[in-house]
């Protein structure tokens, strides 16, 4: 399990724009948001929070399509179903090294995009914590997506469309807590039922991504 | 004599045959019934005017909405654990009828809003949360449209009914926490307290079974057309075989 982790992970840095690409558009999509809102600061802080969320939201989505599709055509995913290893632990790493290499990232920059919003320092705390505790639930459900739609030629724009309303819980705490985080209100409850969402998306949607790729497989 | 015996392809076909003719008059009947006696032979409301009126399409399409979605998560549990094909066919003959009940309620929802709340559409917890089942749906049926395989659709469609089920219902509550409600309450639950009055109520109820109606013979037609689609295929794939 751990030699598959090091292998997600080696090929999406060496493959190039694993890393990249998703902090790359998430990077863009705040630097357009002020051209079409327009520079006003106040405005700026108000959607900060929403923005950062929702770019959060679609960098995660832009790499969901590769997760089990490029193992799937070079057969490497029927060698992973056929070891003794259970599909359930398969998903599960896949989804850590979506998540290492997308919501980690993302995470950790966040900080420094708010500033470029001009989202309160205070918020700063808030935005860290609830995307650590968000985006491995938003890892969990893109697996789910992409084990659904291993076996189609085009299956980008269905994940999307499979994958997005599967997102709105965790969009919604998430967007919360550093709502209130930025308006110095306590942020705790949101922040605590993202949490609970999170793990118990965690705990039941491996067994669903395992699900599918059996049927695609069989 | 169990309901497991229209499993079987035969005998569902030869029962929803017989019974479909007897569904879609009860059907049409309580339709016109409940609609006619709601628009025509019922006071207006004392503040909202005739407008209540389209309580008589917008309460039971909206019940049938969540309801199509509950038939479909049994099926897809019925598909996955004991492999009926009716009950997968089942499932995908009920989506389009569910998403055009949801289309229909938030429709209804929004010409009813503009001159009641002065808008037609409000981030409003239960309106958002039939927004996004009508998302689920869409997904669910564009699922079904982009796999080829049918065992493969059947399976996969149920594990994103199931997994979708769990997510609309987290959606729903979450939605509440998000923005408060503008919504009113249930017209219509067993507390009587809460109900809307008996000159009202009557017709609804009519107007509902009238509706529960519609669906399962909608439903009931398009298994039936799912099953001849799919006997077709197969006669087309042993002709081209031999």
């Amino acid at each position: 399990m751990i030699a598959l982790l090091r292998r997600d992970l080696i090929l999406a840095i060496r493959a190039g724009g694993g890393f990249g690409l998703g902090l790359a558009f998430f990077l863009i999509l705040v630097v357009l948001v002020p051209f079409g809102v327009g520079p006003s600061q106040a405005m700026l802080a108000a959607i900060a929070p929403g923005i950062l969320w929702i770019g959060a939201l679609l960098s995660c989505l832009l790499s969901l399509d590769r997760i089990f599709q490029l193992d799937y055509e070079d057969g490497t995913l029927d060698i992973l179903a056929t070891s003794p290893m259970p599909l359930e632990a398969l998903a599960t790493i896949k989804a850590l090294a979506h998540w290492i290499t997308t919501g980690l990232p993302l995470t950790l920059t966040a900080p420094f995009l708010g500033i470029l919003l001009n989202l309160p320092w205070e918020a700063n705390i808030w935005l860290i914590a609830s995307l650590a505790l968000g985006t491995p639930a938003l890892s969990a459900l893109g697996t789910f997506g992409a084990a659904l739609t291993v076996g189609l030629k085009r299956g980008g724009l269905l994940i999307s469309l499979l994958v997005l309303p599967l997102y709105v819980p965790t969009l919604i705490f998430g967007a919360e807590t550093v709502r209130r985080g930025a308006e110095g209100l306590p942020a705790t409850t949101p922040l605590m039922l993202l949490a609970g969402i999170t793990a118990g998306t965690l705990a039941i949607l491996p067994f669903a991504t395992a699900a599918a790729l059996r049927a695609n497989l069989r | 004599m169990s309901i497991w015996e229209y499993a079987n392809p035969k005998r569902f076909m030869q029962t929803s045959g017989w019974a479909l003719p007897y569904l879609t008059v009860a059907s049409a009947v309580c339709l016109v019934v409940g609609l006619v006696w709601g628009f025509f032979f019922t006071p207006d409301d004392f503040r909202q005017g005739s407008t209540v009126k389209i309580i008589y399409l917008h309460v039971p399409s909206a019940l049938m909405a969540i309801n199509a979605w509950l038939m479909m998560l049994v099926a897809s549990l019925i598909w996955l654990v004991r492999r009926h094909h009716v009950s997968a066919l089942a499932a995908k003959a009920a989506a389009p009828v569910g998403v055009t009940m949801t289309l229909i309620a938030l429709a209804t929802g929004a010409i009813w809003g503009q001159p009641m709340w002065g808008t037609y559409w409000a981030w409003d917890p239960r309106l958002t949360s039939f927004l996004i089942l009508f998302l689920f749906y869409l997904g669910y049926m564009a699922l079904w449209a982009a796999i080829e395989d049918p065992d493969t659709a059947a399976d996969l469609t149920s594990v994103l009914c199931l997994v979708g089920s769990v997510f609309a219902l987290l959606s729903r509550y979450a939605v509440n926490f998000w923005n408060q409600g503008l919504h009113q309450g249930a017209s219509l639950s067993l507390d009587k307290e809460e109900n809307v009055a008996d000159v009202f109520y009557f017709p609804l109820l009519v107007s509902i079974a009238g509706f529960v109606l519609l669906f399962v013979a909608l439903v009931l037609l398009r298994t039936r057309t799912e099953i001849r689609a799919r006997r077709l295929s197969a006669l087309r794939a042993r002709e081209r075989a031999s």
